[in-house]
């Protein structure tokens, strides 16, 4: 029997690691993969974890995931009882919006009081992973946890501008729990921004923080805690890309022309998006494509390399476009030649053009830009 | 106010389609897959949106399953709606009799209370049968502007094809003066495409009359258009200049996939404008491999090519494994081309497996035909051009 949980998902809380892609949209919605948004990854799992109650915390520019999301129903998220539920700050004359995860957690006690699932899963949209998020349920509920964290161990530095890192026990019990750390080792246990615990404990949580005068989540209620509340690790082993910089979401996203990552995430055929009706892309008789995701609606006339393209991209005659990200709708001219490049949506770049960036430092091309 | 739809479209998927063969051994012709992600349904439901009708029945009789299936609720093609929107309408047992659909006019006759239904002053008859793109709100307009009782959808043919079709005779207004179906010594190339626009109360009329007729074959073509011209009713043609194909053989279905094809398609699935709605795969991007090759083609979401892709038209979750090489083919959705192996001037259907080194139909210009494979079979060996094969095959 499935445990019954409702999600909770931050659209904005990492906006500020992606300036260039969350200018004028949430982390949520930006996007991924060639036809993705990031919150799909995580609305997927919730999906097909058979969780179909979910609130979106949403704070700023959230029009584009508006948009996306419509009525919930390409995640089958369009329901009678629950389904997608946005969640806009909540504020009057004397209060401001929220600045903290927990001060958000305050402005939605009403939501988490109206349903009636045992659980709640709180994740962010910074992740890309295949999670079964009933396995971690389980986990919880065999550990007695008060609050399960799930954690990847990682090599690379992390880039966020926070982020916490968990040292568990062998039974899984978190003894350590760092903001912000320096890094010296080469690996650490990163925690990936998908916590568990049981409904009651959060609103119990909320309404003592809410007494006492706290504002932080990571310090006031996790860091603090860690001794007394029983904090459980659940260590994540399949592929995870946390996105925390530009650099690092161009490096993620060439990691999806490794078959061994599309199978992992996309191997079943249930990672669910928007659906916009386009017609398959067209590949013209000169065309040369190698190593790359092609969307549908792109016709590609040039050559094309180790590059993803997103939906009804254009790549005119003689234009060779490698190790590039190019976003919807973005229409590459004659003759160009594109090398590390991302372009936002709808861009236009003219006839000869010659732009490259390198892996370290990919050269970004805002949203609607003309060159 | 009184609930009502100016116009209602009735869709006719009953058809078996058997010169499709293999390909349509278990499914309704009007679902059989098209252009990489469509079914040749979605062709005639996405006109009647974009046309601003959102009123359907589609009838259904040879193995409705998959097609019923595929509609679903409609929400694809925006056709969920509160009052209209698309509707299976099965045979069923009624009080009086029970019957299956005898005819084309029989079917409709059958569905005479959803139609009355709506209250409807035209009724717009449709098949499911056909490629194209048309504005029925266009023809519309010209079936009121004439006071028409009936227009009948028209398009040139080159003469010598002439005798395959409903043949109309017209005046220059445009009125029918002779309905000849499938005349042997046609007297003009003006071809009936089997889309029929009726004012409703004269559909009724003469479908009662019709089914009152013991000696009537209950078929529009063959009765229900001639006995209205012979009893002096107004009908007129609607000249379309668009691209139109019957794709009810297994080699027009070849041409018009290969349509799609081309700097200056014949046929644009593409156009913004006139947008083809479907029912869409939930698959990632295609991903093209370091040594593949892919050259004039149509790939849908979720292949995984890594040989070599020529002329052709791949469906979603197609693999073409390194070495394979596809060309002149038609390949639909889940089928896998193994390792070395060769398919050439194909139609493959769904879930196919081509083993490694199997060599599947000849070049067009070996003049043997196009080789056919139906749905979830295993495929090795060689199979000869213009074979058709529906079990799994190991070779002569």
């Amino acid at each position: 029997m499935a445990h019954s949980a409702v999600g909770v998902i931050f659209s904005n809380i990492h906006d500020d690691n992606l300036p260039e892609l969350s200018r004028h949209r949430t982390m949520a919605s930006v996007p991924y993969g060639g036809r993705y948004r990031l919150i799909d990854f995580t609305l997927s799992n919730i999906v097909n974890s058979g969780i179909t109650t979910v609130g979106i915390v949403t704070k700023n520019n959230y029009q584009s995931l508006i948009d996306h999301l419509g009525s919930g129903k390409d995640w089958d998220l369009a329901r009678k009882d629950g389904g997608i539920i946005l969640l806009p700050p909540y504020s009057n004359e004397t209060d401001a919006p929220y600045t903290t995860r927990l001060e958000a957690l305050m402005g939605i006690t009403g939501f988490l009081n109206r349903r009636n699932e045992d659980y709640v899963v709180i994740t962010d949209c910074d992740g890309i992973a295949r999670v079964n998020l009933q396995e971690i349920l389980h986990f919880h509920e065999e550990k007695q946890a008060d609050i399960t964290m799930v954690y990847h161990e990682e090599t690379e530095a992390a880039q966020s501008s926070y982020y916490i890192t968990l040292q568990p026990d062998e039974t899984g019990r978190i003894k350590g729990l760092k903001i912000n750390p320096k890094l010296k080792k080469e690996k650490y246990n990163l925690y990936v921004n998908i916590m568990v615990m049981s409904r009651e404990f959060l609103i119990n949580t909320i309404q003592d923080a809410v007494t006492r005068g706290l504002s932080s989540f990571g310090r006031d209620i996790l860091a603090k805690n860690v001794d007394t509340l029983r904090i459980f690790g659940y260590k994540f082993n399949g592929y995870c890309a946390t996105i925390s910089s530009l650099q690092n979401y161009y490096s993620h996203s060439m990691e999806l022309l490794s078959r061994e990552v599309r199978d992992e995430l996309f191997g079943a055929r249930d990672v669910y998006t928007k659906i916009r009706d386009s017609a398959p892309s067209k590949y013209a008789a000169g065309a040369v494509v190698k190593n790359a995701l092609i969307s549908d609606g792109c016709v590609i006339e040039g050559t094309v390399e180790n590059s993803i393209l997103f939906r009804g991209v254009k790549v005119e005659k003689g234009s060779v476009v490698k190790n590039s990200i190019i976003m919807q709708d973005t229409v590459i001219g004659a003759n160009v030649e594109l090398d590390c490049v991302i372009t936002d949506k709808n861009v236009v770049i003219r006839d000869g053009r010659h732009l490259a960036g390198c892996e370290a430092l990919p050269y970004f091309i805002g949203k609607g830009r003309m060159l | 106010m009184l609930r009502k739809k100016e116009c209602v479209a009735m869709l006719l998927a009953g058809g078996q389609g058997s010169r499709l063969y293999a390909l349509t051994n278990n499914i309704a012709k009007p679902a059989v897959a098209f252009g990489a992600k469509y079914r040749i349904i979605d062709f005639p439901l996405s006109n009647c949106v974009n046309s601003g009708i959102d009123t359907v029945g589609v009838l259904t009789q040879y193995e409705p399953l998959e097609l019923n299936e595929y509609i679903g609720n409609g929400q694809p093609w925006d056709l969920d709606r509160a009052f209209g929107g698309v509707h299976i309408l099965s045979p069923y047992q009624a009080k009086k009799k029970q019957s299956w659909f005898e005819g084309t006019a029989n079917a409709i006759y059958q569905n005479m209370s959803f139609m009355k239904k709506y209250n409807p002053d035209y009724i717009l008859i449709l098949s499911g049968d056909h490629i194209y793109k048309m504005n029925y709100a266009e023809m519309l307009r010209a079936h009121k502007a004439t006071g028409a009782d009936c227009t009948i959808a028209a398009i040139e043919v080159p003469l010598k094809e002439a005798s395959r079709f409903g043949i109309l005779n017209t005046q220059e207004d445009g009125s029918i003066y002779e309905f000849e179906e499938k005349p042997k010594q046609p007297k003009s190339n003006l071809a009936s495409m089997g889309i029929y626009i009726f004012t409703a109360e004269k559909l009724f009329k003469y479908l009662e009359e019709d089914d009152a007729n013991p000696s009537s074959s209950k078929d529009f073509g063959k009765d229900v258009l001639p006995a209205m011209l012979n009893a002096g009713e107004r009908m007129f043609s609607y000249r379309f200049k668009g691209y139109w194909k019957d794709v009810g053989t297994i080699s027009s279905l070849w041409e018009s996939n290969m349509d799609l094809l081309g700097e200056d398609p014949a046929f644009d699935v593409g156009d913004s404008d006139w947008k083809i709605h479907s029912r869409n795969p939930l698959a990632p991007p295609e991903h093209i491999g370091d040594d593949a090759q892919v050259s004039n083609s149509m790939i849908a979401l979720g292949c995984e090519v890594d040989g070599t892709v020529v002329n052709s038209v791949l469906a979603s979750n197609v693999v073409v494994e390194e070495g394979a090489v596809v060309e002149d083919s038609v390949i639909m959705a889940g089928t896998v081309v193994k390792k070395g192996a060769k398919v050439c001037y194909s139609i493959i259907d769904e879930n196919v497996v081509v083993e490694e080194g199997a060599a599947v139909g000849e070049p067009k210009e070996a003049g043997n035909g196009i080789a056919v494979l139906g749905r979830n079979i295993t495929v090795a060996g060689n199979v000869a051009g213009g074979k058709i094969i529906d079990k799994d095959y190991k070779g002569e």
